[in-house]
């Protein structure tokens, strides 16, 4: 019966949906009409659900997140678009399986869309490489904006990885740059960009496809400066202390829009989006038109400007010339 | 030194003939490079701007002793001195970061880790920016983002050439988010600055790596580094741990990346000067006529 991939909070539900079931089973037996028994455990058994999503702590978030049946890029640019080409290659020589994108049509907009693909078992992750995209990727990125830019098509980015590929090949073939030239070159973009953490998004592999006008967020995506496995490994000096780096690093929807990072936190249905796929489409859905209905409006100059300036204000100094904590732009 | 101080200070009755072994703190007359154990005579050091003269190695130096260095004696103009962090997230992990921040400072006289502001070399007007690796591992928060922000914009408005001395762990995880914006945020005012044709020139300094690996360091016009400098986007142990890959000998150091297409030229410290003045010239910068 359990199918579905379980999170460990998830265990209390378990009980329920057993004894829904059983009931089922029993009323398909037997004549005995049982709906308002079902509907009774349904009931609770959604209220339960939407307790338990509610109090998620942070470390709880980063499993939603990674959740292997969390909608994904793919998922989607499927749901999104009926008219949908991927576009492969970097130009330089290869195609990374991790950063894909490609023109879709989304109501009555071309647009551009890209994002990190994760695989949803082992095999597609490895062929994935577990949404960690090597420098080819973010070149590819890149080369897909310009075109993109070049042809007057919105962006839309979807975020999704755990960070940029760290190995020999990656190192050889410089990371760092390949990040650093998109975060430079997306703010000459002269086409509006909205980038969405659906999933995690992991450090400078997130923000390499990450400077838009507008970043959005699911209710229980994660946005981190290091994984808090790994910030728990140098701040604590114990892997095992993950769960409080995951509190202390402030790397959920709320918390970053308190903090200036995120423009809108974007509503899951109770369970998640790996519950009810559809409806988190929806919801994507809705927010992506309404920004790129606003962001469309603007002239090349004023989207720029806006661009600058929304990350020139993040960050928080103490300036005695000024006498003023906090946005310093 | 010469042969005359050195009688001098013999006769002050010091003892020279004792080996320091940590050649970056003490106040002792002799130090002992850590990388070929030959012991020097720290005046020399530091004439050869901290390099040993035996095997070439170069020793960290604060960014103070950098911009000594580089800038025309008495023409830096520190900016935003004042600009301090604050905590934005209340972080406290073994220790609070409001703890960490104090004990930096103390131990640097820095607010916070890097300096800005203008300066001549040979007369040339530059936009300098140095980080400094010992406040919290150079690690970039808010106010090195902001810092080297209004450098980068300043330099833009003044239509000046910029270097960025580079020294970092990456980010400073204490900020979270914050901090990984700076990254975007400087690339940003980079674009603006490139857009205006102006020339930026990073120089790497052992360790660059992580997020400003991934941002400013590899934006420059043109990308120096010092020897042997380790320079990378992700540590060599969190490569070897999770990929249980065999990594060269030389992997991530300054001659690694030059070979790979990401360094245009290897500078010995000694020579700093002169070939950033050098680049300037060749790029039609100037030295001004009149004094300010």
């Amino acid at each position: 019966m359990a199918r579905r991939y379980l999170l460990e909070f998830e265990k209390p539900l378990v009980e329920l949906e057993k004894q829904i079931e059983q009931i089922r089973e029993l009323a398909r037996d037997s004549e005995v009409d049982v709906s308002q028994q079902l509907l009774q455990l349904e009931t609770l058994a959604a209220r339960r659900r939407e307790e338990i999503f509610q109090g998620l702590t942070p470390a709880q978030k980063i499993q939603v997140a990674r959740h292997p049946h969390r909608p994904s890029t793919l998922d989607f640019i499927q749901m999104f678009c009926d008219d949908w080409v991927e576009l492969h290659g970097d130009r330089t020589g290869s195609d990374d399986q991790a950063l894909i994108g490609g023109i879709g049509r989304i109501g009555e907009r071309s647009v551009l869309l890209l994002g990190q693909q994760k695989g949803r078992d082992t095999k597609e992750n490895v062929a994935r490489n577990f949404g960690m995209a090597t420098p080819g990727g973010y070149r590819k990125a890149l080369r897909l904006m310009e075109h993109a830019d070049r042809f007057k098509l919105p962006i839309i980015s979807f975020i999704d990885t755990p960070g940029a590929y760290a190995g020999l090949l990656a190192e050889e073939q410089g990371q760092g740059e390949a990040i650093a030239v998109n975060l430079r070159e997306m703010f000459r973009l002269r086409v509006p960009v909205v980038a969405t953490v659906i999933g995690e998004g992991g450090s400078g592999g997130a923000l390499g496809i990450g400077v838009a006008d507008r970043l959005l967020m699911f209710e229980h995506s994660v946005y981190t400066v290091a994984s808090p496995e790994a910030c728990a490994s140098i701040l604590w000096r114990d892997a095992a202390k993950a769960p409080e780096a995951a509190a202390a690093l402030k790397i959920t929807g709320p918390d970053l829009l308190n903090l200036g990072v995120v423009d809108e936190v974007l509503k899951e249905p109770a369970g998640g989006n790996n519950w009810a796929p559809l409806k988190a489409g929806e919801v994507l859905k809705e927010a992506l038109e309404r920004h790129l209905d606003e962001l469309t409006k603007m002239s090349i100059q004023q989207l720029r400007e806006g661009r600058y300036r929304k990350f020139r204000s993040i960050g928080r100094v103490l300036d005695p010339t000024t006498s003023e904590t906090g946005l310093s732009a | 030194m010469s042969l005359f101080d050195w009688f001098a200070d013999r006769r002050k009755g010091q003892f020279v003939g004792k080996v320091i072994q940590e050649t970056d703190e003490g106040d002792g007359l002799w130090g002992k490079c850590p990388e070929c154990g030959q012991v020097v005579y720290r005046k020399d050091l530091i004439a050869n701007a901290n390099v040993c003269s035996n095997c070439g190695h170069h020793n960290r130096i604060d960014s103070e002793e950098r911009i000594n260095l580089i800038a025309d004696e008495g023409s830096f103009h520190a900016l935003d001195q004042d600009l301090s962090p604050t905590d934005p997230l209340g972080f406290k992990d073994r220790r609070a970061y409001a703890d960490r921040l104090r004990e930096s400072q103390a131990n640097t006289g820095m607010k916070d880790g890097v300096i800005t502001g203008f300066c001549k070399v040979e007369s040339i007007s530059l936009a300098l920016g140095v980080m400094d690796f010992r406040f919290m591992g150079g690690s970039m928060g808010s106010v090195v983002g902001e810092k080297i922000t209004r450098l980068i914009e300043g330099a833009t408005a003044k239509k000046a050439p910029l270097l960025i001395v580079c020294a970092s762990g990456g980010a400073r995880m204490q900020e979270g988010m914050l901090s990984l914006m700076q990254m975007a945020k400087i690339s940003g005012a980079l674009e603006r600055h490139r857009e205006a044709e102006l020339l930026y020139m990073p120089l790497l300094t052992h360790p660059t790596t992580g997020g400003v690996t991934a941002s400013f360091a590899m934006l420059g016009d043109l990308i120096l580094a010092e020897p042997k400098a380790l320079i990378g986007f992700a540590g060599r142990r969190v490569i070897e741990q999770t990929l249980r890959e065999k990594l060269p000998d030389n992997f991530q150091t300054a001659e690694y990346l030059q070979e790979h297409g990401f360094v245009d030229t290897i500078v010995p410290r000694p020579q700093l000067k002169k070939t950033l003045c050098s680049l300037l010239k060749l790029h039609g910068y100037l030295p001004d006529k009149q004094k300010d």
